[in-house]
């Protein structure tokens, strides 16, 4: 890969510890990936298969029980504050502060990293109207739809112009028409702003649509395939990824493609 | 647009106007008319120092407003409640954050607050007139201590009721301890503890008489002794509506902070 590491997982493990004290529950095995610079990945995986950890692992809210991330050449947990408006999450739920009005939560990100109110509330305003809510600027969360919540966590995680995105399942609690058109903006603005970003998804179609590069995790998270995606893909090819896909997530053995460039050190 | 997610309609609007009655309109006007016309026809058929009439009960009142020594009295028991509310809203913070944070804490701390609910206001007020010299502290004392449990169960519930996927979400933009605090803290805890003083007002001011009954020189429950020593129902009761205005007074101006506050909300529970 020519593109410097952004990210890095090496033997990665997190267990957690069971309320009732019972054996601790490993949520992630042994997960090794790189990821460069500006690369888009999708991550594929049934639910429960530690997706979401390795999102808390990158950004720093979880510690590896074993193994080491490193991102950016710093220890996300360690140097929790240095990441400081350079990691951006989209949440799965909007996860909108309900005594903020839209343009304050845009603003969220910015006001945490002291940038002048006036200035803050500018930009949230014009990624507001980026996203097809101008007029809704000083909207309460409770008086805005679910896709219209969406955007504006969008928004929010934009405004703070971050290197790295973060994106799980954004589109997953819309409904089917909402969810294509906001998907469709929402791979435009990536490729706009040039981030590295990583995609957790159910739908094999939308990992398709967006990733560069797809990883799919079995349970515990780890990688059971992994490819990446050439521009001008013929269809043929693209059906045969989906059904690798399907295979290892109906539970098949673990595949690699030997015809992707697979950039995965997993063990 | 259509009509937004969370957008109330006309039909829970019309549902949030009759749920919005619960601010001072005319239909309190003509409850406490009633009380008073009751009591006036009472008065007819019982001993007057058992019943006094209304409008002698009135003049007493306004008597009260309209001398500085009964003004003074007024606001020193009201200085007293607020005072000791306040002092108990900041222990009970105090108490209650560390225990938010640490079950071991918590497991320390509940049991002694729960036997602390078990003393009665007046067992305080011996308490306090053992241990302690100056009125105002003892009084002072008092309050903290029959109000503590309450502030403290209440902050405490409204910290823990703080959803996990904001302080995640905020979290994930890195804030400083105090940034956390202001932008997701303190707005998550404001309901509770508007709802802690809203309730905790209405003992105080019940607890802050007993306390002035034995040993205060002036206030509220320092009058109220002295009626009772001769024998004077009118005067009584022209105190007590002193402290029931005084309660009102604030409960009035805590729901005017609360209505500004929580404006963000007022769609939500009118629909509910």
């Amino acid at each position: 890969m020519s593109a410097p590491a952004e990210i890095l997982f090496e033997h990665v493990s997190k267990a957690f510890s069971r309320a009732d004290g019972g054996a601790a529950f490993e949520a992630v095995h042994e997960l090794s990936f790189t990821i460069g610079r500006g690369e888009l990945v999708a991550i594929l995986g049934k639910t429960g298969c530690g997706k979401s950890t390795t999102f808390n692992l990158i950004s720093g809210l979880l510690r590896p029980s074993a193994g080491r991330v490193v991102v950016q050449g710093h220890d996300p947990f360690a140097d929790f504050a240095w990441f400081r408006g350079k990691i951006g999450i989209i949440f799965q739920n909007d996860r909108l502060m309900p005594w903020r009005t839209a343009i304050e939560n845009v603003a969220l990100s910015l006001e945490l990293n002291k940038m002048p109110q006036k200035e803050r509330l500018a930009i949230a305003a014009s990624w507001l109207a980026r996203l097809g809510l101008s007029g809704h600027e000083h909207d309460y969360p409770h008086a805005l739809s679910g896709g219209m919540r969406q955007r504006v966590s969008i928004a929010r995680a934009f405004a703070g112009k971050p290197d790295i995105l973060l994106c799980d399942e954004p589109f997953s609690a819309l409904d089917e028409h909402t969810g294509n058109a906001l998907r469709e903006e929402f791979c435009e603005l990536l490729r706009q702003t040039g981030a590295t970003s990583i995609f957790i998804t159910h739908s094999i179609e939308e990992a398709l649509e967006l990733g560069e590069r797809l990883m799919v995790f079995e349970r515990p998270a780890r990688i059971a395939y992994e490819t990446t995606l050439r521009a001008g893909m013929s269809e043929q090819e693209r059906d045969g990824v989906r059904g690798r896909i399907r295979e290892v997530l109906s539970g098949g053995t673990a595949a690699s493609d030997a015809g992707a460039k697979n950039s995965a050190v997993n063990s | 647009m259509t009509l937004a997610q969370g957008e109330p309609s006309d039909r829970a609007r019309r549902a949030g106007n009759r749920f919005a009655v619960t601010g001072f309109r005319y239909e309190g006007f003509v409850a406490l008319a009633g009380l008073a016309i009751v009591w006036e026809i009472v008065s007819f058929f019982v001993p007057h120092f058992l019943f006094p009439s209304v409008p002698e009960i009135a003049e007493r009142l306004l008597a009260i407003f309209t001398s500085w020594r009964s003004i003074a009295d007024a606001l020193a028991t009201s200085a007293r409640i607020l005072a000791g509310l306040g002092g108990a809203f900041l222990l009970g913070t105090i108490l209650a954050m560390p225990m938010a944070r640490s079950a071991t804490f918590a497991r320390y701390t509940y049991p002694l607050l729960n036997f602390n609910q078990g003393i009665p206001a007046l067992s305080w007020v011996v308490i306090a007139i053992i241990w302690f010299r100056g009125i105002e502290f003892r009084i002072f004392f008092i309050m903290v201590m029959t109000t503590l449990p309450a502030f403290t169960f209440q902050v405490l519930d409204a910290y823990r009721a703080m959803s996990k996927d904001l302080f995640e979400m905020t979290l994930s933009f890195r804030p400083t301890r105090l940034d956390l605090f202001r932008t997701l803290i303190w707005p998550t805890v404001l309901p509770g503890i508007l709802t802690a003083w809203k309730v905790n007002l209405g003992n105080a001011s019940r607890v802050v008489v007993v306390a002035e009954l034995v040993g205060a020189t002036g206030g509220v429950g320092y009058e109220l002794l002295q009626q009772q020593q001769i024998f004077d129902m009118g005067g009584a009761v022209a105190w007590t509506l002193v402290l029931v205005i005084f309660v009102l007074v604030v409960q009035g101006v805590i729901t005017l902070i609360e209505t500004r506050a929580l404006r963000y909300r007022a769609f939500a529970e009118h629909a509910l």
